[in-house]
């Protein structure tokens, strides 16, 4: 499982634009914002969190497809279905790997946006938590997502359209979290549903993204 | 091997239940069925939606606009009561293979994204003469559209894959993660419209004030809406039987050219 | 080694949920090699990837010891941008075997080692997706044609490769059109084609009623 990680790394980082093409989109919506709804300062700021949550997940949402699609293709799932890993470690992995190359820039980026939006101080702190609690969760959910529509030929569409609704949890608890942290609110209940909904999300999507990966593959 | 088995002792103690998974009985019992159920739904429908309208008092404080009601609720019941059928039918047919099942969760799924956009639309349509507004972030609509996103993509799927068994497989997989997160999705936008944004508080919970005058013709036309849900996934079944004869057929010949 | 069979019993295989071939009985013992013929879509790689458990059969049964099967379909899981060594090793680790070089070394592909797989030939990187199963340490091959654009030298490496994985007691099931030269018995799957006419095929005849 080691040797599938490493070797996701690796092509990640020899593709090239594995952590850059997520990052710029992320930098980009965050930019196109402003212009939307205009320069002014606290509307920006209240606005801050709910975008760069919406942003982080459009952006994960746009490397979705290759995690299993490219493997599908060249034959490699198949292979690594008559392997000893089992199909759930493979899922979870290639999770994992989504959410380094992906979800993690993002985390870390998002106070940098942050900045651009004139989020108050406590934001950058607040933002980067609740995404690094989230985010793993987005890619999990976006796992399943692919593993559903591997199989298919325009899939992207598809994928977001399904993706997208499973998004919904996560998203509220995340972002009303980092609002309420930035308000000075007490935020502990919604940052423990947020760590709730990852960790089942973790332990439990494996199972269903690697039944569907196997009907897939028949 | 084991499946063969256990579809065999179940034969035995379910015998009376498993039987119409079976397509020809199906077909044999929804066509004696469907003429009475037709029956059935036109005359609740008639019933409760004449006297909800014509010969119900008009609420002091409400007007006539309250007389949506008499859609607007027994819709929103079946729209969710169509997902809970989906998810049943999905896991028996994960389960147990049986056919009827998993195209009854894919013949009731247009019913039930129908259903869920005219609740929605209903509620709109009562919104507006009430609280002034077509559309309030109000928990329970934006529950709806959820689930009418949900719909959406259920359908979209089951749409987009080819070889049926693989699409019923694949879909039914969706039906129950998406259930999960469904319930989730309910639980956290009450969560979060009770949150910072106080005071911005719809409710749509007209139950437990409603007088036994609407609510006699309500109950009727919950029945009636349910009796018309019933009828269509039917006659819906009836007709993806059908198709996948004919696909079935084709396939057939295409092997015997071959 | 009697548990290294592979065994199938009234095998019905399909395609799409249509039944292709049927009624097939055969077993392969250790050091054994059976090539599969047949014309163009009747089956040979649905028998493949039922054998190697991608899908289920539709009826019947087989039985293998677990964890025995190398399957060679016609892609080889190739990464382009990784090199030779690192496909190999890769796939090495996955299985837990860490000594890429026999493999590198019996088809061949030491001067290649640091090339990346993007710069291969198609016969290169058919002998790269042949080396991989010498790095999966498993016994019972399956093999989808595996001598596609192998020139005749590369045929000949490959025979050996067979030769000697079977004198070590493994066993292979080939589909391919090709001689070997190896010791090989042929079995035709023409006779086991499924009849589309025929009345009732299905293993659970009370569920399924659709044609």
């Amino acid at each position: 499982m080691i040797a599938l990680l490493a070797r996701d790394l690796a092509l990640a980082i020899r593709a090239g634009g594995g952590f850059g093409l997520g990052l710029a989109f992320y930098l980009i919506v965050s930019t196109l914002v402003p212009f939307a709804v205009g320069p002014e300062a606290a509307v920006l700021a209240r606005i801050a969190p709910g975008i760069l949550w919406v942003g982080a997940l459009l952006a994960c949402l746009l490397s979705l497809d290759r995690i299993f699609q490219l493997d599908f293709e060249d034959g490699s799932l198949d292979l690594l279905a008559t392997a000893p890993i089992p199909m759930e470690g493979t899922v979870a992995v290639k999770a994992l790997a989504h959410w380094l190359t992906t979800s993690l820039p993002l985390v870390i980026a998002a106070p940098i946006f942050g900045a651009l939006m004139n989020m108050p101080a406590p934001g950058y702190w607040w933002i980067f938590v609740t995404l690094l609690i989230g985010t793993p969760a987005l890619s999990m959910i976006g796992a399943f997502g692919a593993a559903l529509t591997v199989g298919l030929k325009r899939g992207g569409l598809l994928l977001s359209l399904l993706v997208l609704p499973l998004y919904i949890p996560t998203l509220i608890f995340g972002a009303e979290a980092a609002t309420r942290g930035i308000g000075g609110f007490e935020n502990t209940t919604p940052l423990l549903l947020l760590a709730g909904i990852t960790a089942a999300s973790v332990a439990l999507l494996p199972f269903a993204a690697s039944a569907a990966l196997r009907i897939n593959l028949r | 091997m084991s499946d063969m088995h256990r579809t065999k002792q179940a034969r035995d103690r379910w015998n009376f239940l498993w039987e119409w998974a079976n397509p020809v009985k199906f077909m044999w019992f929804s066509g004696r069925v469907l003429p009475w159920l037709i029956a059935a739904t036109v005359i609740s429908l008639v019933a409760s939606l004449v006297w909800g309208f014509f010969f119900t008092p008009e609420a002091i404080n409400f007007g006539s606009s309250v007389k949506i009601i008499y859609v607007h609720v027994p819709t929103a019941t079946v729209a969710v009561s169509a997902w809970f059928m989906m998810l049943v039918a999905s896991l028996i047919w994960l389960i147990r293979r049986h056919h009827v099942s998993a195209l009854a969760a894919k013949a009731a799924a247009p019913v039930g994204m129908v259903m869920t956009l005219a609740a929605l639309a209903t509620g709109a349509m009562w919104g507006q003469p009430m609280w002034g507004t077509w559309w309030a972030w109000d928990p329970r609509l934006t529950s709806f559209l959820i689930l009418f996103l949900f719909y959406l993509g259920y359908m979209a799927l089951w749409a987009a894959i080819e070889n049926p068994d693989t699409a019923a497989d694949l879909t039914s997989v969706l039906a129950v993660v998406g259930s999960v997160f469904a319930f989730l999705s309910r639980y956290a936008v009450n969560f979060w419209n009770q949150g910072l944004h106080q005071g911005a508080t719809l409710s749509l919970d007209k139950e437990e004030n409603i007088a036994d005058s609407y609510w006699i013709p309500l109950v009727i036309g919950i029945g009636g809406f349910m009796l018309f849900f019933v009828t269509m996934v039917f006659i819906r079944t009836r007709t993806e039987i059908r198709l996948r004869r004919i696909h079935a057929l084709e396939l057939r010949e295409r092997m015997a050219d071959a | 080694m009697s548990t290294m069979t592979l065994e199938a019993r009234d095998l019905t295989v399909s395609r799409g949920g249509v039944p292709v071939l049927e009624g097939l009985s055969f077993r392969l013992d250790p050091g054994q090699v059976l090539v599969l013929r047949g014309p163009n879509g009747s089956g040979k790689t649905t028998l493949l990837r039922t054998l190697a458990g991608l899908q289920p059969p539709m009826a019947g049964e087989v039985s293998l010891p677990p964890e025995a099967i190398a399957y060679g379909a016609h892609a080889d899981g190739l990464k382009s941008t990784l090199t030779v060594a690192e496909n190999l090793r890769f796939w090495a680790r996955v299985h837990g075997v860490h000594d890429i070089e026999p493999a590198l070394d019996r088809l061949n592909l030491q001067a290649l080692r640091q090339r990346a797989a993007q710069n291969l030939s198609a016969g290169q990187k058919r002998r790269l997706g042949l080396a991989r199963l010498l790095v999966t340490g498993r016994a019972i091959w399956l093999l989808d044609e595996p001598t596609v654009s192998l020139d005749r030298a590369s045929v000949a490496l490959f025979a050996d490769v067979v030769r000697a994985h079977i004198s070590a007691g493994g066993a292979a099931l080939i589909a391919t059109h090709i001689d070997l030269g190896l010791e090989t018995e042929i079995f035709d799957v023409t006779p086991f084609k499924a009849d589309p006419n025929a009345p009732s095929r299905t293993p659970t005849p009370f569920d399924e009623a659709f044609a």
